[in-house]
């Protein structure tokens, strides 16, 4: 267990280079001039050269690509905005609560809408409820999420007038955001539930609990969903990752002061280190979410935690019977 | 040595091989089997339709449309539905049913085609890695997994914001940030029959690689392959529209669905018919899709009905 935990940390090094590099790649192939962005289109040709040398755009790109990495590494510098002028770091540091809190609180309510409304369906399958919650599931997978937020925006804000239409200096105005967000994982994770309790509710455990006279909520909440929720669990992460993307547009749409609407603007600007930076702190945090949901899936599920002492046990054997021929 | 094969021949050839194939029309094969449980499916078949509607609607925009997708009247702005514009007009005084017709053009076939990119890329990746495994799989894996670090749609945001806007780019930016997730899925369809003795027999008659795994492996795990390549282009379309909405894809005046959609929240109060329609019919689209793909699932893999 600890040596694995010791190997998905050492594992994180590839993948903080990895999406550096992907991000330098990308900074590279893109198109226009950024000095054009920082100095404008107009201005003298020694001011543009200046600048192109304080940037450091003239050195060759193996260079470039070292200095960003250990720039980027040591000391955390992303740079500076050519929009402000600002370090990249602090503005998108002042901005990241509210990424994490649409994006997290939008996993969290998905969850609690979904898991019961799948688990009601297998138990109850074929039936009315099933059908309904399972017509809502697809009807969510289905929706443009940014459809959704303009056709909410339209009935609660401008219709009912009883929600904001942007901002979030009360709490009804992360109502909008979050339904967004939380909309298409409603579905997946209703439709995941679903087919794995049906998996379940056929296994021979669940037949021995209900042989031996037990309740029936007792056989579907204690012995049932335990089992169901793996797969539900497992695909935690991806929920996570579908909901920071939905996070983004969430907050152009909805006027949220985040690391989404950040990076849409600075698109919109042609300012590459803000944009460099957004995607470097939302691919290291999506990261750091993922290790920390593998290490407690390891955790929780016995079978993963015995499967890895089996591992463990066929190679210390193969170790030794090497040693002995 | 002339060749002799006289018309009575010929009648007797084709006679012998229609009974040959009425011969086996009753058998049962797995993708007949397969064929039925679809048919049998009400909603996948009712997907399949809205589908095949959608793609005469595309064929045939130039009939259908009322009139062109980017003709202006700027005298008829944001106009309610009507019988003279059926879902009334944009802010530039467009037909949206037109705009909307001749969207089928856009969102279809670049769903298509990014999914098709993405799993030619990403399968073959996938398969190459189930089939060698050890070090290969784990090297290409692990590359996979340094991309799949980054969420699919801040990937394709970011490849988008940095090749600009335009059909191809978005192709590009939806193929190559769904691209792991197709590999893995390819690389587990393989796994699964690897093991299965046909394989077995065939290396042991001498098929070569490419042939144990085009002509054995592939036709075995296509099913998982395929239920996923429809899904997968349920998302692609919903990611293309969201791209364009937030003006990093498909830009005007071509009239792809989620661009029209990105004027709207401005029109919310005057037009709100302006954002109904196109939203509308991206999510009958993807609908259609998912409508599909469940059947496909159900019937190609009966034990999880």
């Amino acid at each position: 267990m600890f040596k694995y935990i010791i190997k998905r940390l050492l594992w994180m090094i590839p993948v903080v280079l990895g999406v550096l590099s992907i991000v330098f790649i990308l900074s590279e192939i893109t198109s226009g001039d950024p000095v054009d962005a920082i100095v404008g289109y107009d201005a003298p040709i020694e001011v543009r050269e200046a600048k192109r040398e304080e940037l450091g755009l003239n050195d060759p790109v193996a260079v470039r690509f070292i200095s960003y990495i250990v720039k980027v590494v040591t000391r955390g510098d992303l740079g500076e905005s050519y929009a402000t002028g600002r370090p990249v770091l602090d503005e998108l540091l002042a901005r990241f609560p509210n990424t994490l809190i649409l994006t997290f609180a939008s996993v969290i309510v998905a969850l609690i809408i979904a898991i019961p409304l799948g688990l009601l369906s297998a138990v109850k399958q074929y039936s009315v409820i099933d059908n309904a919650s399972m017509a809502f599931a697809l009807f969510g997978v289905s929706i443009p999420q940014f459809w959704f937020a303009l056709l909410t925006l339209l009935l609660f804000s401008v219709k009912l007038r009883w929600l904001p239409a942007s901002g979030i200096d009360r709490l009804a105005g992360w109502v909008l955001p979050v339904a967004m967000v939380g909309i298409a994982n409603v579905g997946n994770i209703a439709r995941t539930a679903r087919s794995s309790m049906l998996e379940v509710v056929r296994q021979d455990y669940i037949r021995t609990a209900r042989a031996k006279g037990q309740k029936e909520i007792i056989v579907v909440v204690v012995h049932g969903l335990r089992n169901a929720l793996i797969p539900v669990i497992a695909n935690v992460g991806n929920t996570i990752g579908v909901s920071l993307g939905g996070a983004i547009i969430a907050e152009s749409i909805f006027s949220i002061s985040g690391v989404g609407q950040y990076m849409l603007l600075a698109i919109n600007q042609r300012n590459w280190p803000s944009i460099q930076g957004g995607i470097v702190l939302l691919a290291l945090a999506f990261s750091v979410t993922m290790l920390v949901m593998d290490l407690l899936y390891t955790a929780i599920d016995p079978r993963l935690r015995a499967e890895f002492k089996a591992k463990n046990k066929i190679r210390a054997k193969k170790n030794s019977d090497g040693e002995a021929a | 040595m002339a060749k002799l094969y006289t018309p009575a021949m010929a009648a007797v050839a084709k006679k012998r091989a229609r009974s040959k194939r009425k011969a086996t029309s009753g058998q049962s094969t797995p993708s007949r089997e397969a064929w039925k449980r679809l048919k049998r499916n009400r909603l996948a078949i009712a997907g399949m339709v809205i589908l095949a509607a959608l793609i005469l609607v595309a064929v045939f925009a130039d009939f259908l449309a009322p009139r062109g997708y980017d003709v202006q009247n700027l005298s008829e702005r944001n106009l309610p539905p009507s019988l003279k514009h059926l879902m009334g007009t944009d802010n530039y005084g467009r037909d949206i049913l037109s705009r909307v017709i001749y969207g089928t053009r856009v969102s279809l076939p670049i769903g298509f085609i990014c999914v098709i990119i993405a799993f030619a890329i990403g399968g073959t990746l996938g398969a190459i890695a189930a089939f060698k495994g050890g070090r290969t799989d784990n090297i290409i894996m692990r590359i996979m997994d340094i991309f799949q670090s980054i969420p699919p749609m801040l990937m394709a945001i970011a490849i988008a914001a940095s090749l600009g806007n335009g059909a191809l780019n978005l192709v590009l930016a939806i193929s190559i940030s769904t691209m792991p997730a197709r590999s893995r899925i390819v690389r587990a369809a393989i796994l699964t029959v690897k093991r299965n003795d046909y394989i077995e027999s065939a290396r042991a008659i001498g098929a070569s690689s490419r042939r144990q795994l085009l002509k054995y492996m592939l036709p075995n795990a296509i099913g998982p392959i395929l239920t996923s390549f429809t899904f997968s282009v349920a998302t692609a379309i919903l990611t293309v529209s969201s791209l364009s909405y937030i003006g990093l894809g498909i830009t005007a005046p071509t009239p792809e669905w989620g661009s029209m959609l990105s004027a709207g929240k401005e029109l919310l109060r005057q037009a709100p018919h302006v954002l109904l329609f196109p939203g509308l019919m991206i999510m009958v689209t993807v609908l259609a899709l998912n409508l599909f793909g469940d059947g496909l699932r159900d019937a190609l893999d009966p034990r999880l009905k």
